[in-house]
């Protein structure tokens, strides 16, 4: 795992390593500073000269500069470091998902992928941020101090073989008591947000229902909940500052009482004033660094949730994949099924699509009618290859989809989805998605077959009206008919529209269709719809059930053929006969 | 900080916002939350003064070393060390009781504002919904608390005991050396200098920063929601680019703010170094000289004389004094950070609450051989509009289902009228329908029925009451209300169609949701009832969603039903079960129908074709068809084009 995200260093590892060199330069010289200083006291006290204290008190001037530089220094690249180092790993987790076909999209929920992108990349940033600058600081602290406070203290410095360990294992204590408190605390904590969220969706729900109070009492609940949990964990941490204080304190007590009794008896001779001061320095400085490993400790502990589900999206491998020599160009419109089987992912038991033989002619219009779940929207899905079928070959221009370049493949084969969108930015720019170097001209001609042209340009901008995120500024409607424009721009050999008019009112509808046969004759039209109006004119229409093809046939056949056609059709026309004819 | 002012409208350091928390805090925790202060300030002082002390064991050390007499020496040096030992001791209880206490209100504090913000959300009009972003608004609960759990826990504390520590080191300075704290000051006036000009710069950022992963996120949420989009329309490499022009700017701006927060500590720490250097070459140069002391001590004890009692323990003070400039400066991105958070938490704490002047109750009621009401606890499948009178009397209405919309207009945006003129009459049992292209008005005679929006001009009657007089959540109570965008909860499909009565059991869930055409698909789920729906039911179809949402409506058992486009992923087959099961389910009772499927709506007692915000046709099937008009239009529109 640490390898895989240690990859996304790459250009960063310059300013990486520039942080590390200036901190060992600025460790260096904190360390010596308290050094410089005792001796400084020394000397105004011995009643050194005037030159002297200027001399000395210079050469500390000048190393608190040169340790002021490394800080400044250090603390830019660590900065830049960190920064670039989540940008790369950002930038990577996003052309991953790029990758992804639609059966890894479906494992991965979008709001999940958001938060990876933002919350755990940012936690990673901080994490790396904390490691490369406490990483090699507080280690070598600590070894330059106990080495200067044995150099200065001799004997003294024994107070560290007590305080040292008595303070480790105080602070893995707490650590190791906090660390499955604050797991706990920050799952409860993303069910908490989760049920924020469903409440600022679902409101009209809530209010309809009169549901607040029950909500109010929930959401308390469970706030309390986390509550309890946190404030445990919170306090289990905050004992780490009685604990560093015990051990400064103590050591300075030991230092005070053995140190003055050696002073004294010895007349300054083993050990004099200037030392006992800087022992307290190093002192400090020792447990000091151990508190900053056990920081990293806590916080690298916390954000290995964040690395786990960063390194998950890495590690997906994409279903689908480009064939080694890939065929660039589509014959024709034509589409073949033989005996296809499909199911969603290997563990499903059930088949969605079993036993599929189908043979669409190219420029055919074709209507596809069945129930919820009856599985039209994954059959029309294996065409583009969206998916890939478990058993049987889908064939386009008569060649088996997985032999072409997927790219070619998608921009001959345009699908309107069920689900469909429309991006922030102008209706143009949302067009263009079909086709970046559509003219002006040819946007108007695709939203005057889709029938989007009209009330396009009813816009006060036209087509330069801005699109709001999910296209909340347009009618249902609306959208869907910009979307099949923008699938129209693409100019594709096959054209699929999943349910994609069922906002649109049917006489809309109707002229849609009768644009399409009038000027894209030669393209493939594969229409899924709930409305048998907007599948009757169609040369074959597809009756689904259960994943299956139930029957096949004109409108006339199947109302002669298919119970399931006749029940819809008349379920829908039901109480209007005679108007059939008129 | 003060062009940052100008350029974002409100100042960063904003004291009324943090007035307010802190107001708070006291009103929450009246009794530890001053009992904390108390143990700041008193574990501030505990560990400055003990640095006295130390002095003087020092100075002792220094006396006796001559004499190398340990016998008198510990005499002198032994109570001092056990009283700096007292000391120590006091603090450290201090300390750990001050911790343990902050720990528990941060997050006391913390869920009381949590819950005061999601109980306030609650009461808020649908319109706030409509107004905000829903990331915006979830930004409150995960952001801004966050933010203001580092004010709190963090910011707060360090700012009292690092004042607290200043203040006594200064007055202990000015005791020993009038003339060595100016020198001080100087040096201190360099770092507040730095620490404005860094910290600035580094608030700045920071608050860039901000914006720029807002950006991030909004642009990542919208791409990943359109995944499936970019892929069919192998728009993978555009949406690279995009996102790597954002990352980019947030990069560059992350930089910026943590590089500045990173300086900030070797610049104030070696400024401190550099200042102790200062003091010591300027005390040694006072002592040499052996200039005259000004000092507080001096004024009161007439000792004028530099030695070395005043210049060595001043140069400790330095450091405390400059270590503790250090904590401060390190706190000011999380004051400004947790201001401006607070600062949001607060506007939506500020909203106000859907207003309900409402008096008139639903209850359940009994009817006798009579015709008398009484009301009772039970369910009796007839209900009853309680309503109290100015003498106290009260009377009781059978609840009946009779709806009448008279002349009503209304405008979600001032000026812009959406509704004119409009009057609807549902008499109880029959099945009203709304026509219409999108946009016409449909959804917004429902939004006023059930007062998610208050009308303009107009009444509207509920059962011969003006609405406005029923209280909101009986009002809401009577009406089922099934929407096109289905919204369900995490937890079970049991625990979703029980939402529509909680207190239903399993049998009156399951009937509910054969009723609904449901039964069947729920059956076939891996774990038919108890099936854990995630993520807004994301393993289900559109349609399943909404049968699921229809018997959640059917299991309330409402009065009154409104159906917005509540089976348009419904295929026709399956709409037609569903139809008979809510039929059957609403004999006798009123249902107000929004379809564009016009199958759906023909067996309705009246059809209201809407165009712009006005009636322009009523009447059953037959009759509109009869007309000729608009609804003929779009019924035949179909056939038309043979």
């Amino acid at each position: 795992m640490i390898k895989r995200l240690a990859g996304c260093i790459r250009e960063y590892k310059r300013p990486t390593l520039l942080t590390l060199i200036f901190i060992i330069g600025e460790v260096i010289i904190e360390v010596f500073i308290p050094f410089i200083a005792a001796d400084l006291v020394n000397q105004i006290k011995n009643g050194a000269g005037m030159d002297t204290v200027m001399l000395q008190g210079g050469l500390l001037i000048l190393m608190a500069v040169c340790s002021l530089a490394c800080g400044a220094i250090a603390g830019y690249t660590c900065a830049k470091a960190s920064a670039g180092f989540a940008k790369n790993l950002r930038g990577d987790l996003f052309r991953k998902i790029q990758t992804y076909s639609f059966e890894n999209i479906d494992k991965f929920s979008s709001a999940s992928l958001v938060t990876r992108l933002t919350t755990d990349v940012g936690n990673a940033q901080m994490s790396y941020m904390m490691v490369i600058r406490t990483a090699i600081r507080a280690p070598l602290m600590f070894l330059f101090a106990i080495v200067m406070a044995y150099v200065m203290g001799g004997a003294l410095a024994t107070t560290f073989v007590v305080v040292v360990p008595v303070l480790i294992c105080g602070l893995l204590l707490v650590a190791k008591h906090a660390m499955p408190a604050f797991r706990r605390v920050f799952k409860k904590y993303d069910r908490l947000n989760e049920a924020i969220e469903e409440n600022v969706r679902g409101m009209r729900v809530v209010k309809g229902f009169s549901r607040e109070d029950y909500e109010k009492e929930k959401f308390g609940a469970a706030s309390e909940d986390i509550m309890k949990d946190f404030t445990r964990a919170e306090r289990i941490v905050a004992l780490n500052t009685p604990i560093m204080q015990f051990c400064l304190y103590f050591n300075m007590i030991f230092v005070l009482i053995v140190g003055s009794r050696l002073a004294i008896t010895s007349g300054g001779a083993s050990l004099d004033v200037g030392q006992i001061s800087a022992m307290l320095t190093y002192g400090m400085q020792i447990l000091m660094s151990l508190m900053m490993l056990s920081m990293i400790y806590v916080i690298l502990t916390m954000s290995a949730e964040s690395f786990k589900r960063i390194c998950q999206v890495l590690d997906e491998q994409s279903a689908l994949r480009n064939p080694e020599s890939p065929i660039f160009d589509i014959a024709d419109g034509s589409v073949d099924f033989e005996g296809v089987s499909f199911k969603y992912s290997q563990k499903a038991k059930k088949n969605a699509l079993s036993d599929i033989d189908l043979h669409i002619k190219s420029g055919m219009t074709v209507g596809i009618i069945g129930g919820t779940g009856s599985s039209k929207s994954t059959l029309v899905q294996l065409i583009p290859r969206l998916y890939d079928t478990t058993e049987g070959v889908v064939k386009v221009g008569g060649v088996d989809v997985r032999k072409y370049d997927i790219e070619s493949l998608r921009s001959a084969v345009s699908m309107v989805l069920q689900k469909n969108l429309l991006f922030s930015g102008t209706i143009a720019q949302n067009l263009r998605w079909g086709n970046a170097d559509a003219t002006d001209e040819e946007l108007v001609e695709a939203c005057k077959l889709a029938q989007a042209h009209d009330f396009v340009s009813s816009f006060p901008d036209g087509y330069e009206t801005k699109i709001e995120q999910g296209g909340t500024n347009v009618s249902g409607g609306q959208k869907q008919r910009l979307c099949i424009a923008r699938a129209l721009l693409k100019k594709p050999k096959i054209l699929i529209l999943d349910d994609s008019t069922s906002a649109v009112d049917t006489r809309t509808d109707a002229l849609i269709r009768e644009g399409f046969k009038q000027y894209i004759p030669t393209t493939t039209k594969i229409i899924i719809a709930q409305r048998i109006s907007s599948v009757q004119d169609a040369d074959m229409i597809i009756v689904m059930e259960n994943g299956a093809i139930s029957a096949v046939g004109t409108h006339d056949e199947l109302l002669a053929s298919s119970d399931i056609y006749r029940e819809v059709y008349e379920q829908q026309i039901k109480g209007s006969d005679g108007k059939e004819e008129a | 900080m003060a062009k940052n002012a100008k350029k974002g409208g409100r100042p960063p350091m904003d004291f009324g916002v943090l007035k307010r928390v802190l107001k708070l805090l006291f009103s929450y925790y009246p009794v530890l939350a001053p009992l904390t202060v108390f143990c700041i300030l008193f574990s501030a002082v505990t560990s400055a003064i003990p640095s006295l002390f130390l002095q003087q064991v020092i100075n002792a050390i220094e006396k006796y070393q001559l004499t190398k007499d340990w016998a008198t020496a510990s005499g002198e040096v032994i109570p001092k060390v056990v009283l700096l030992a007292c000391f120590y001791v006091l603090s450290m209880i201090s300390i750990t009781v001050y911790t343990q206490l902050m720990a528990y209100m941060t997050q006391g504090f913390l869920c009381k504002m949590r819950r005061s913000m999601f109980d306030t959300m609650q009461s808020l009009p649908i319109s706030y919904f409509d107004r905000n972003k829903h990331g915006d608004i979830m930004s409150y609960y995960t952001n801004d608390i966050d933010t203001l759990r580092q004010l709190v826990s963090q910011a707060f504390p360090s700012l009292i005991q690092a004042t607290a520590i200043l203040t006594t080191v200064f007055f202990i300075m000015l005791y020993n050396s009038i003339w060595m704290t100016l020198v001080l000051l100087c040096g201190v006036v360099a770092m507040v200098f730095v620490v404005k000009k860094v910290g600035g710069g580094s608030a700045k950022y920071f608050i860039r920063q901000q914006q720029a992963m807002g950006r991030a996120e909004g642009f990542a949420q919208e791409m990943m929601n359109g995944q499936k989009v970019i892929k069919s329309f192998c728009h993978e490499k555009e949406a690279t680019a995009d996102f790597d022009k954002i990352n980019e700017a947030l990069c560059e701006d992350s930089t910026r703010a943590h590089a500045y927060a990173n300086c900030m500590g070797p610049i104030i720490g070696n400024i401190g170094n550099i200042l102790y250097a200062v003091m010591a070459t300027v005390g040694g140069l006072f002592l040499i000289s052996g200039a005259y002391n000004l000092s507080l001590r001096g004024i009161f004890t007439g000792q004028a004389v530099f030695t070395l009692g005043i210049v060595v323990p001043f140069l400790n003070m330095t450091k405390q004094f400059t270590g503790n400039v250090n904590t401060l400066s390190q706190q000011m991105n999380s004051i400004v950070m947790g201001i401006a958070g607070a600062r949001r938490i607060f506007d939506l704490m500020d909203q106000a609450p859907e207003d309900d002047e409402g008096y008139v109750t639903l209850v359940n009621a009994e009817v006798d051989a009579k015709g008398n009401i009484t009301e009772t606890d039970k369910r009796t499948g007839k209900w009853a509009w309680k309503h109290p009178h100015g003498d106290g009397s009260l009377t009781y209405t059978l609840l009946r289902g009779d709806v009448r919309l008279t002349e009503v207009d209304f405008a979600y945006v001032e000026g812009k009228t959406v509704l004119h003129d409009v009057s609807v009459y549902a008499e109880p049992g029959q099945k009203v329908a709304f026509v219409g292209a999108t946009g016409a008005g449909k959804t917004t005679i429902t939004n006023l029925i059930n007062r998610f929006y208050d009308i303009a001009d107009g009444k509207i009657r509920y059962d011969g009451i003006n609405v406005n007089k029923i209280k909101k959540a009986d009002l809401r109570r009577s009406l089922g209300i099934v929407l096109q965008e289905t919204n369900l909860f995490t937890g079970t499909v049991m625990d979703n169609i029980r939402y529509g009565r909680l207190d239903a059991t399993d049998e009156e869930c399951i009937a509910a949701a054969r009723l609904a055409g449901a039964d069947d698909f729920i059956t076939r789920l891996p774990g038919g009832y108890d099936t854990e729906l995630a993520n807004n039911g994301a393993n289900l179809s559109q349609g399943q969603r909404q049968l699921i949402a229809i018997a959640r409506a059917a299991v309330a058992d409402p009065p009154v039903m409104i159906l917005d486009e509540a089976t348009s992923s419904i295929d026709t087959r399956t709409e037609a079960i569903v139809q008979r099961g809510m039929d059957k389910l609403m004999e006798g009772r009123t249902v107000f129908v929004i379809a564009h499927r016009l199958s759906t709506v023909r067996n309705s007692d009246v059809i209201m074709v809407l165009d712009h915000g006005r009636i322009i046709e009523r009447g059953n099937h037959e009759k509109l068809i009869e007309e000729r008009g608009t609804y003929y239009k779009l019924y035949t529109g179909a056939f038309e084009l043979e």
